[in-house]
């Protein structure tokens, strides 16, 4: 009886700390009408500044608390809606993802850069050693004091939504702006409020959970994941229903941690959320069904098969030739950027064509990678390679098959869920927490002989995405992007599209992952945690995430980056670009490919307009340089007028 | 054509003080594409004037124009005497400007309590009296106040909207295409509202497909083809040059 209690007050404690993080993800996405990824980071930064002001600095902590949660947090929340989120508006859902997703990786590397992981941090104790007895439970007055603000947090909230009209306005200029603009109030501001107060609520959220936790970086972040599983449950809209399921979770940790037995249960808690999350999905209806089309740049044809032959041909002579010049150490950090770009070859397919959001795209190549280790033995036998391709390709179909009905962020964040999961269920117990498993090489043994047959591997899956695009499943694939409702009703089997992108996929990814764990030849869990997926997408995201030319771009880049960041000594350059750029696509949604073959475009038809005089371009011109006309093509359509 | 296209209604003499809403000589339209070919319109005080014209005639956007959401490239809108062409949209409400867009204008997630409240964002009317007034010419609504947008019938939903007409004194209500998607009998109904609220002294600009029905309730009408002005005056003297408008020109 007194174990059930203390285990009780323990799970509520942690489940208002849920609480509060889920309800501030629910304000900016009722708010803004973006899900921002990026909220448990924006928590974790300022619970660093937090340690800065009163730790560092030596402010009693009440002063830095009312510091950091009035001034710094939505001044924070302020920049953020400046720089990031306003140019945001009327942008397509991949974009919004990518550009939080972004946030979340440059606030990340720039805490990482600015408090150094090397030092142990610890917040000032608040209320140290007072603690009153209740039936028989210790509660100390810490844990009272987090519940009473998470109570009055989510009071005010919901005061703050249903009676004031500054509240009223901004659930109003998510619903209609423009109509929230003729009503006479100013979106801009509410939006500015909407994100000082998200980043209030996140910095408060974090500063209370930090002292129960590892205080790091990584760790902080994370955790709001476990948000997103309680956020889901209220269908990212109702408070009352996140807070009940921020709440049982909590209970059902604390008890797991009570009542099972200790070997399962560094797997059972973190799974926890994942359940959660998916048993929401499957039971709820999600209230508001993203139903756009997810579109991160624009379609350009498939180059045709004999060009791609050549071009593949070249860059494999180029890397025999690369291999050749560069240093060993400068060799190995460039085969790791080929190795990843097959990686992201997968996620061209299925997110840059097929429109399907992925998180989890490392998962899939750890379990090529396992697959390689475990089957290929020591000599590296085909029959290893066929593993690495076909176990992940049946995990990426059991996937798309729980997860077919979801699409945009519901997708992604379920996917990203799975990618949770599989750290601790997975990698941690199948590779151990050193990482320890080898893996061999297929056929080349030499370092340069294996970067020439990387290069050959990425080559021909380069080629074929690029016939894949170019035949009927790419039409389907482009299809279904486009509208799945139009496809249902054109009799098209949208489900098997579905899963049979989700396979390939997946299967592209083992055997990018087969051939990361030969580069690498030991391999442990961290080479495959969520936060590499999303360092993957983003970088793809950046550099043209639909065209096979990105993703090469983009493994040169990954290729480039750390031995510049060696020689150049700025930390987590990598991070801190790739979280840059995403940013950047609010403001220029084509990506780096985008950018080049617009502004090919452009140079083409001056060229033109040189040849054939000023006027006759004109509207050709306006048709194809998609940037200043992107907001208005539907305008355009709707009041064309000819005399 | 027996009517010009003039500056000003030329068969009705306004004093230019006593427009609620001016448009003189405006050029507007989206990007490189000009839609508004130098447009002037006068709509007085108190009155309701009907523009009509064929699909893609400019309508929309002279309403977009009018309540700030597009910026003329030339020209003036006035507002009230108040020279409004570079102010924000949410300015033009403040000033009394009530642009009800086509098949959406209302916010489908918040109550209709909800939705009077953002709406007298607007106005130098208090939220407690626009309700009143609102609840008093629109019974319909009044035992729905806790009822989310969303649920309320196309008709409904259209007396909502038209609510915002009471925010502001003095109102300019701009109504585009109330009938769209409704029923007959609902849409006769909602036009005798729109006669109510001219009775109550509100101004307004209608855009509307169905000529007759808009007419019967017209103080002048004005028709627009390609950008421009065609006809303006008294709505039984357009009536006779409609079917030229919408169906070509007679030379």
């Amino acid at each position: 009886m007194h174990n059930i209690l203390a285990f009780g007050v323990v799970g509520i404690i942690y489940g208002c700390l849920y609480a509060l993080t889920a309800c501030g993800l629910v304000v900016t996405y009722q708010t803004s009408g973006i899900f921002n990824f990026a909220h448990g980071a924006i928590g974790m930064f300022m619970a660093f500044t937090y340690w800065q002001v009163s730790a560092g600095w030596g402010v009693p902590w009440p002063l830095a608390l009312i510091i950091v949660l009035f001034v710094l947090a939505p001044l924070l929340g302020l920049a953020i809606e400046r720089m990031a989120i306003r140019p945001l508006y009327g942008a397509s859902l991949g974009v919004t993802l990518a550009v939080t997703l972004g946030l979340l990786l440059f606030l990340l590397g720039a805490a990482d850069a600015i408090w150094k992981p090397t030092i142990t941090r610890r917040l000032p104790a608040v209320l140290p050693g007072r603690e009153v007895t209740i039936a028989s439970v210790h509660v100390s007055y810490y844990e009272i004091l987090v519940l009473i603000l998470s109570v009055a947090v989510a009071v005010v909230l919901r005061v703050l939504f249903t009676r004031t009209r500054a509240g009223i306005t901004m659930r109003a200029v998510v619903d209609d702006r423009e109509l929230t603009a003729r009503s006479g109030a100013n979106p801009i501001r509410s939006a500015q409020l909407s994100w000082a107060l998200g980043a209030s609520i996140a910095a408060l959220a974090s500063i209370l959970i930090a002292p129960l936790q590892n205080f790091d970086q990584f760790n902080l972040t994370i955790l709001v994941v476990i948000g997103y599983a309680a956020a889901v449950v209220g269908r990212l809209k109702f408070l009352p229903m996140t807070v009940a399921g921020a709440m049982v979770l909590g209970l059902m940790q604390s008890y797991a941690v009570g009542y099972l037995p200790s070997r399962f249960l560094s797997d059972v808690s973190p799974v926890l959320p994942m359940a959660l999350l998916f048993a929401a999905l499957v039971v709820l209806r999600p209230a508001r069904l993203e139903a756009v089309r997810l579109k991160l740049g624009r379609d350009r044809p498939a180059m045709n098969l004999r060009p791609s032959l050549g071009l593949a041909a070249g860059f494999v002579f180029a890397s025999y030739v690369v291999a050749q010049m560069l240093s060993a150490g400068s060799l190995r950090t460039f085969g790791y950027g080929i190795v990843l770009g097959i990686v992201m070859l997968s996620l061209v397919l299925l997110t840059g064509y097929g429109g399907q959001v992925a998180l989890c795209q490392m998962t899939f190549a750890g379990f090529g990678a396992y697959a390689m280790g475990k089957v290929g033995g020591s000599s590296g036998s085909p029959l290893g390679l066929l593993a690495a391709i076909a176990f992940p390709a049946a995990a990426g179909a059991l996937l798309a098959l729980v997860v077919l009905r979801l699409r945009g962020i519901y997708l992604g964040l379920s996917t990203l869920a799975f990618a949770y999961a599989m750290e601790s269920l997975f990698f941690n117990h199948q590779l151990g927490y050193g990482g320890n498993l080898f893996v061999h090489r297929f056929l080349a043994h030499s370092q340069e002989a294996f970067l020439v047959e990387v290069s050959l591997v990425f080559a021909l899956v380069a080629v074929g995405v690029l016939a894949v695009k170019r035949g009927q499943f790419g039409r389907r694939l482009a299809a279904m992007n486009d509208s799945s409702v139009a496809c249902v009703s054109l009799g098209m089997d949208v489900t098997g599209t579905k899963v049979a992108a989700f396979t390939i996929a997946a299967g592209i990814a083992g055997l990018g992952g087969a051939m990361y764990g030969g580069w690498q030849t030991i391999v442990g869990p961290q080479d495959f945690f969520m936060l590499q997926s999303l360092i993957l997408l983003l970088t793809l995201a950046v550099f043209g995430i639909n065209v096979v030319l990105g993703a090469t771009a983009a493994a040169l880049y990954l290729a480039v980056a750390p031995i510049i960041e060696r020689h150049s000594g700025i930390p987590n350059l990598t991070y801190l670009t790739i979280g840059l750029g995403s940013i950047l696509l609010g403001r220029f949604p084509d990506g780096v490919a985008g950018l080049l073959s617009s502004f090919g475009e452009r140079v083409r038809s001056l060229a033109e307009r040189g040849r054939r005089g000023p006027d006759a371009v004109v509207a050709g011109e306006a048709l194809s340089t998609g940037f200043d006309l992107a907001d208005e093509e539907e305008e355009v359509e709707v009041v064309t007028v000819g005399p | 054509m027996s009517l010009s296209a003039p500056d000003l209604a030329s068969p009705v003499t306004f004093d230019p003080a006593d427009a609620a809403l001016e448009l003189y000589h405006v050029r507007a339209g989206y990007g490189r594409v000009e839609v508004l070919h130098g447009v002037s319109l006068v709509v007085p005080r108190g009155s309701v004037l009907a523009l009509l014209g064929p699909n893609g005639a400019g309508k929309t956007t002279l309403l977009n124009c009018a309540s700030g959401i597009v910026r003329p490239n030339s020209g003036c809108v006035h507002v009230a005497g108040l020279h409004v062409n570079e102010v924000n949209p949410d300015a033009f409400a403040r000033a009394g400007v009530c642009c009800i867009p086509e098949g959406r204008g209302v916010f489908p997630n918040l109550t209709v309590n909800e939705n009077l409240r953002v709406f007298s964002h607007a106005g130098n009317v208090p939220y407690d009296i626009v309700r009143e007034r609102a609840f008093a010419r629109f019974s319909r609504l009044k035992d729905r106040g806790n009822q989310m947008a969303a649920t309320l019938s196309g008709g409904e939903r259209q007396m909502l909207s038209m609510s915002r007409a009471f925010v502001a004194e003095p109102a300019v209500m701009l109504l585009d295409e109330i009938s769209m998607g409704l029923a007959p009998i609902i849409v006769n109904e909602l036009y005798e509202h729109v006669h109510h609220l001219a009775a109550e002294g509100i101004s307004i600009l209608l855009v509307e497909q169905f000529a007759r029905l808009a007419l019967k309730v017209a103080d002048y009408a004005a028709v627009m083809r390609q950008g421009r002005i065609d006809v303006v005056g008294r709505p039984d003297e357009v009536a006779a040059h409609l079917s030229g408008a919408y169906l070509g020109e007679m030379r």
